[in-house]
């Protein structure tokens, strides 16, 4: 099940592992859904904090397993982290101008 | 390297000891975030400023919504079968993996199709009826088309392994696919979460 690697890169996991990180990303999805409908919840000053903590933890394991970051060499990371913190800076800084902070 | 030579084209050595092609589409994504990232704030500073509705609050459709981001987050399980499939040469089960992604993929598209007509003929917003809609359209639209592209590309794919130009030896071909595959559905997860659940701020 394992796949060959190239010399910079750890061998992919199997199709047990990518079925357990979609189950955990459902799991995830449901709970974050389930958040939005309490209501006490989604007024709260947390909430945002929270389901961006969960987008965040999504993301990251979509990018670590299903796009193999966490075997693939490192260069390919820190070109694709270097592109998302800039878009993040970017996100930032421009809500920072607009005071949608 | 024997992929080079199974797949009948060169592959020389890099600098780094990592692919190109790979590297290449590695860039591309980065290079993409810089693309969603202005999107997204710009989404996120003038949804709750439009003067007139509708608003997202009285349009948005959640349960509708979660559905279709499920439906994503499976294509990209597919998507990962499909390239440990022909990783380990089984070439029927790579053909399988990419229909079902593909397929999820136009349910994605079909289920955002009848969100933006319900949008539009329903709730009356359109691309210029405020800037909650300009925004909206402008960022769903582009990763709508991100998606499509996804598609096509899937289904030449799929159209290629029936010609037999797919095998293990040749695998790179799906998972540069699958990269950007893999980053259209991070892209909705985090569009799923800033747009779709956390609340708007009421307009004053």
């Amino acid at each position: 099940m394992e796949s060959q690697a190239h010399p910079h890169e750890s061998a992919h996991p199997g199709a047990g592992t990518y079925i357990a990180i979609a189950v955990v990303l459902s799991a995830i999805t449901a709970i974050e859904v389930t958040a939005y409908y309490i209501t006490g919840l989604r007024n709260s000053a947390i909430f945002a904090p929270i389901l961006l903590a969960f987008s965040a933890l999504k993301f990251g394991l979509v990018a670590m397993f299903f796009m193999h970051l966490k075997f693939d060499g490192r260069l390919f990371s820190s070109f694709f982290v270097g592109g998302l913190t800039l878009g993040a800076a970017v996100l930032i800084a421009l809500m920072a101008l607009t005071r949608a902070l | 390297m024997q992929h080079a030579a199974t797949a009948g084209h060169i592959e020389l050595p890099t600098t780094t000891g990592l692919n190109s092609r790979k590297l290449l589409m590695w860039l591309f994504l980065a290079s993409d975030c810089l693309f969603f990232g202005p999107l997204i704030t710009t989404y996120l500073i003038y949804r709750g400023r439009s003067p007139v509705g509708p608003y997202p609050h009285e349009v948005f459709d959640i349960p509708y919504t979660s559905v279709s981001a499920f439906v994503l987050l499976m294509s990209s399980l597919a998507m990962v079968l499909a390239l440990a499939a022909i990783q380990r040469g089984d070439v029927r089960g790579l053909r399988i993996w990419l229909v079902a992604t593909a397929g999820l993929g136009l349910v994605f598209l079909g289920g955002q199709f009848y969100e933006f007509n319900t949008f539009f003929h329903h709730d009356g917003l359109s691309l210029s009826k405020n800037i909650f809609g300009s925004s909206f359209f402008v960022l769903t639209g582009f990763h709508g088309a991100h998606v499509t592209i996804g598609v096509i590309w899937l289904l030449s794919l799929f159209a290629g392994s029936l010609r037999g130009m797919l095998h293990q030896g040749n695998s790179l071909n799906v998972e540069i696919a699958g990269l950007y595959w893999h980053f259209v559905d991070v892209v909705w997860i985090v569009i799923f979460t800033v747009v779709y659940l956390i609340p708007a701020p009421l307009p004053h």
